[in-house]
């Protein structure tokens, strides 16, 4: 059974290299800055949350990265390469940018993410629809596969996108605010999903406004705000200092018994940028 | 029973009825597959511009050949293509907004068309074919070039069904899938162009877009998955493209109004009865619960 390997130990690509290096990345639009000399570099089978305030730089971020906005200085290499020809880079998308009423079946929009493998001119074989099988078996949604996309709930969608990006056989997996708009239940789901992926040494970059979720449940926090505040464990980078760079007044915060209080940026449908 | 049998076969013993029928079936298949791509992109006020634009190169092909109609196709074409990729370039390279760029090149197209074709003495008698289209008027060559250029259309589609597909679903994924999507997004512009071309006669610029997009429309709501929308768009298309014919016959109005005004009221029709989606529907699930 070939595709089970696949999906147990994802490929290698050059011996050494970190899954990836970010260096000096800048990004303008229209002359205005999303992103200001961001460098930083991950190892495969991280963790690693985007905590930031809206217009960030977060998704600006993300879309660099996978190789779908060409950076205005600076590069990025994933595992020693440059992102434009590497599939193994999943960008998840927010759930509020998608059209729900496209008219397709959860299977068969997990085997979109497959298509790049499967080639131009082809079409899907029975191995390629076991392996989508087995995606959605990991995300605990094969049940769901013949339901059209837009009757499934918010964290179903989520774990929809998850299993399209196993489809897609992804090495770094970017979560645009996978966990926003979810209630507890569907957001514990989503990280038993995570804890599979980082068995699989699947590197999981998560963009989220919850700083406590954010420093509870990831190895190691980036604080964004155009220029990288802080990367680290979470008790280093959310520092009061670190906070208020990042988001200056938006956010309140109250000296506890155990810690930094955080209050404020509760929002955060809709973000772009 | 053979007074309906006689109501459906009296128009064919007319040649030019036989044509028609084969004109606006193959029309009505071709647009519909193309427009269900039109429709989940977005893509209809595109589509409809598209259409406009090609009337200055239609005009000048008629003038050219001095009123004679057989090379229009590839004039109607060429304008055609060099317009849908005029509004993509300048969707994609300027600050000019999409729908923006749409609006001024479509209005300036079109107005540039009519001013061609006010230059010529029969005027009102040939704008209005180019506007309306003249399905009873349609040649066995024009059956033969609607035939195979639909048929290459409708390959194509079938060829990178699956790459159009994510394109029209998640651009991004396509992207990272590092499929061609520039490519394939200006293929679609083509595909729709050469839609529009063969589709000239049967119903002309102005009602277009009602062949792109309304069988497909009508389908998505009748569906849920694309393959079967694809094949029921074709199928209410052609069946409208029939029914308005047949309707034109024998009530007498322009046959490229009648076959759209059929394939409105598929739609209505949808709207209002289809199962869960439709008007009626939901009326009664409020009710009940």
């Amino acid at each position: 059974m070939m595709w089970k390997s696949w999906l147990l130990r994802p490929e290698v690509h050059e011996a050494g290299a970190p899954i990836l290096e970010v260096s000096h990345l800048s990004v303008r639009y229209n002359g205005r800055a999303a992103l200001e000399d961001v460098s930083f570099r991950l190892d495969a089978g991280e963790r690693l949350a985007v905590v930031g305030p809206n217009g960030a730089g977060k998704s600006t971020l993300f879309k660099v990265i996978a190789g779908v906005l060409p950076p205005t200085a600076g590069e990025v290499q994933i595992a020693g390469r440059c992102p434009g020809g590497h599939i193994c880079i999943a960008y998840v998308p927010q759930r509020t940018q998608v059209d729900w009423s496209f008219p397709v079946t959860v299977a068969a929009a997990v085997m979109m993410g497959r298509y790049g493998r499967v080639g131009l001119l082809r079409r899907p074989t029975r191995q390629d629809w076991d392996y989508v099988r087995a995606c959605l078996e990991v995300v605990g949604m094969a049940s769901l596969a013949g339901r059209q996309i837009g009757e499934l709930s918010g964290g179903q969608q989520q774990r929809m996108f998850i299993a399209r990006a196993l489809a897609q056989e992804a090495e770094l997996m970017l979560m645009d605010e996978p966990l926003t708009g979810l209630d507890v239940p569907a957001q514990e789901d989503i990280f038993r999903v995570l804890e599979t992926l980082r068995a699989r040494g699947v590197t999981v970059m998560v963009a989220t406004h919850d700083l406590q979720l954010a420093a509870e449940r990831f190895d190691r926090v980036m604080l964004l705000r155009q220029r990288l505040v802080g990367l680290g464990l979470p008790d280093e980078v959310f520092t009061r200092e670190n906070l208020q760079q990042a988001y200056g007044g938006q956010l309140h915060l109250i000296q506890a018994e155990n810690g930094l209080l955080a209050l404020g940026d509760t929002c955060c449908t809709g973000e772009s940028a | 029973m053979s007074a309906v049998w006689l109501l459906l076969t009296e128009p064919l013993q007319y040649a030019f009825m036989q044509r028609g029928l084969v004109a606006v079936v193959l029309v009505g298949v071709v647009c519909a597959v193309v427009g269900s791509f039109v429709v989940l992109r977005g893509m209809a006020f595109l589509g409809d511009a598209l259409a406009h634009a090609i009337l200055p190169g239609v005009a000048i092909g008629y003038l050219v050949n001095g009123g004679e109609r057989g090379a229009l196709f590839w004039w109607g074409l060429g304008a055609a293509v060099v317009t849908a990729l005029g509004i993509g370039a300048i969707g994609k390279r300027t600050e000019v907004k999409a729908d923006t760029a749409i609006g001024i090149i479509f209005a300036g197209m079109f107005a540039l068309g009519i001013a061609l074709i006010s230059s010529v003495r029969s005027y009102a008698v040939d704008l209005s074919h180019f506007l309306f289209g003249d399905v009873l008027g349609v040649s066995v060559h024009d059956l033969w070039l609607t035939g195979m250029v639909g048929g290459s259309v409708l390959l194509v589609i079938l060829a990178l069904y699956k790459e159009f597909t994510v394109l029209s679903f998640d651009p991004v994924l396509a992207v990272t899938l590092r499929l061609p999507s520039t490519l394939l997004h200006y293929l679609l512009l083509v595909l729709i162009a050469l839609a529009i071309v063969v589709s000239l006669q049967t119903v002309g610029v102005a009602l277009m877009v009602a062949m792109l997009v309304t069988p497909a429309a009508t389908a998505f709501l009748l569906t849920r998955r694309l393959s079967r929308m694809i094949a029921l768009a074709a199928l209410i298309g052609a069946l409208s493209g029939v029914i308005g014919l047949y309707f034109s016959y024998y009530v007498s109005v322009a046959s490229g109004a009648a076959i759209v005004l059929v394939c409105t009221l598929f739609f209505v029709l949808a709207l209002l009865f289809a199962p869960q989606r439709g008007l009626v529907w939901r009326k009664k699930a409020v009710r009940a619960a």
